[in-house]
């Protein structure tokens, strides 16, 4: 943005000085050069990295898929389009139908739990009070934690008659109690909830830190013209907070995407492989690398992909367009 | 406009507030924090303990398990593979990622835009959509199973959201600074090592926690990466404990809490930094 005024006012100089022997172009050409030659060995490792490790192998991906392959030598039975749509491809498999479902569970669940929960959380913590800090805190913890840790964490807490059970039939609701991470019609929930626990914090950062953007002139003009703090946060902050909030529906909906973590670890192989808690992701990896069906899982990659990719162009074309200027995403993990 | 954010907003004294602010801040605090204070204090129980009686303090304390977790070496390897790792990613991931930036934000040339919007892509869909061929491409380059097979994609795939927290911040000083280290001589490299970095520590720290935090967590990738045990992180070796002993309740609450302290120490001293530059990314 200031770059090129820049070349121009050096190039006067060096034109107003009468004894420079060089002409001024080849002197023009010469900073012209050595820009390129900057611009490309500062943006050039970068730019290798990400084009071989993140967008190579989705090429790769959409490659492989047409192939029934082991994943040694070289695919050589082409299959075309028989892992997604033949008798045995993805789109004919119940258990990879479930997996799309829960997913789409997963991302509207999220979506319609975590964030007024965070949206209430966030306006709570955003009072100022004595003490606010540590709270803050407290309720970032469940989101720095890994999942690994957060799943073996509440797969140990569900665990028939663990800690969840006897709070129940201490509490008199023993009748409640059920197979948490084993019946097949809980589980997926019971995800949602793990799921509502470690991500609500994630939200809560993001709109924590939109909150504090909003200037404190705007509450302030709005309660001395006799705003109750109700009307304040309804008229003035969530409106501000509009872009926050739609940056973290799409963060949050990519994250859904491929939920894999939580899942793989928290319920059983036997659980998953049922459709009852399984995820495009997990049921991934258990055919691709697990079972070495390289082709096959490499078509389901490609429906991950596309489906993002889908989805997040839409979200952008019709959430986010006014938003872009000025605001930028962040990607959950 | 990003270099305030990081700045305290509000010097007026802080007030006391209603008692329902703190019940309903207590309440949601407890939920937050519950669970893992079950976790670490199940670990000062035995598994017999918590069969027994599932939901109740330590009585008594029993340090044998924390101790017994802290004599094994597999823990301590995993602790230094995941410093490793995540210390690698990071610095791969500052420097690639702050090059690219400052070019990004304070060269003019044609592209730019483009570029810029390429990176972006990375954003666009999620990482584990490439890991089924990024693992056959590691294997491929004979990166399987080493610690740079995790590195170097996990620096690629931090990329984007580095680029794009940073570039703002980059633009946002004053075209003035330029021409004055201009002026006194400086070319445009010098300008950026010794002018904007100094001045950029703040966004440097944000990006540089995000990718530690990130890379620390990490699973699916070093899941299939990394086969051989010796090179597992702390993560794979918490789910490697759990399966080989799954009748050891207690030893598995003491190893994986012991395997998240770092990660809430660490996140403990850098909550600022993390939200602070969210706060700067959200908008900028």
């Amino acid at each position: 943005m200031t770059a090129t005024d820049r070349s121009a006012g050096l190039a006067g100089r060096a034109s107003a000085r009468p004894a420079s022997p060089r002409p001024v172009h080849s002197g023009r050409a010469a900073r012209t050069r050595r820009k390129w030659y900057e611009i490309i060995a500062l943006t050039g490792p970068a730019a290798i990295v990400f084009t071989l490790f993140v967008l190579t192998p989705i090429v790769f991906a959409i490659y492989y898929s047409l192939y029934k392959w082991s994943g040694y030598g070289w695919p050589t039975e082409f299959r075309g389009l028989d892992n997604y749509i033949g008798p045995y491809g993805a789109f004919r498999d119940p258990i990879f139908l479930d997996g799309l479902r829960n997913n789409g569970i997963v991302i509207v669940g999220s979506l319609v739990i975590q964030g007024p929960l965070a949206i209430a959380i966030a306006l709570l913590l955003n009072r100022r009070f004595r003490g606010r800090a540590v709270f803050r805190l407290l309720v970032f913890i469940p989101y720095v934690l890994a999942e690994v840790t957060v799943g073996i964490m509440w797969q140990l807490i569900l665990q028939p008659s663990g800690t969840v059970d006897a709070l129940l039939t201490d509490a008199g609701l023993g009748h409640l109690i059920t197979g948490w991470l084993a019946n097949l019609n809980v589980v997926l929930w019971t995800m949602l909830f793990i799921l509502t626990w470690k991500y609500t914090g994630f939200a809560l950062i993001l709109f924590l830190a939109g909150l504090a953007n909003i200037p404190d002139e705007l509450t302030e003009a709005a309660a001395i013209d006799g705003a109750s703090w109700w009307q304040i946060q309804r008229h003035i902050t969530l409106p501000l907070l509009g872009p926050t909030i739609r940056i973290w529906m799409f963060l949050s909906m990519i994250g859904s995407l491929q939920l894999f973590d939580v899942v793989w670890v928290a319920s059983t192989p036997a659980v998953r492989s049922l459709g009852a808690s399984n995820t495009m992701a997990t049921y991934m990896v258990d055919h691709g690398f697990n079972q070495r069906e390289w082709g096959y899982g490499n078509a389901v990659a490609v429906i991950l992909f596309v489906i993002s990719f889908l989805a997040a162009l839409l979200f952008q074309r019709f959430v986010l367009r006014r938003d872009i200027e000025g605001a930028q995403t962040r990607r959950a993990r | 406009m990003a270099a305030t954010a990081a700045l305290p907003r509000d010097r007026r004294p802080v007030k006391w507030s209603t008692p329902l602010t703190y019940v309903l801040a207590l309440a949601i605090a407890a939920v937050s924090i519950a669970p893992v204070l079950y976790v670490i204090l199940g670990g000062f129980r035995t598994t017999g303990q918590i069969a027994a009686d599932p939901a109740s303090l330590p009585r008594p304390w029993v340090w044998a398990t924390y101790a017994n977790v802290l004599k094994q070496p597999t823990f301590w390897h995993e602790l230094v593979n995941s410093t490793i790792i995540a210390v690698a990613t990071t610095l791969g991931v500052v420097v690639l990622g702050v090059c690219a930036a400052f070019v990004l934000s304070r060269y003019q040339f044609r592209g730019r835009e483009a570029l810029y919007t390429y990176f972006t892509l990375g954003l666009l869909f999620p990482a584990a959509a490439g890991i089924l061929p990024l693992y056959l491409l590691l294997r491929d380059l004979s990166l399987a199973d080493t610690h740079l097979g995790v590195i170097i994609p996990q620096v690629a795939f931090q990329l984007p959201l580095t680029i794009v927290i940073l570039r703002p911040f980059l633009a946002a000083f004053p075209a003035e600074l330029e021409d004055a280290a201009y002026i006194d001589g400086a070319s445009r490299l010098g300008f950026f090592w010794r002018i904007l970095l100094p001045l950029s520590r703040p966004a440097l720290v944000t990006v540089a926690v995000l990718a530690f935090v990130t890379s620390w967590n990490a699973f699916l990738l070093p899941l299939l990466v990394l086969q051989n045990e010796s090179l597992h992180t702390l993560p794979l070796g918490v789910q490697n404990f759990s399966a080989e002993h799954s009748q050891d309740t207690a030893g598995i609450l003491a190893f994986t809490s012991l395997a998240m302290m770092p990660a809430l120490l660490f996140f403990s001293f850098a909550e600022r930094q993390i939200v602070g530059g969210l706060q700067g990314a959200v908008k900028g």
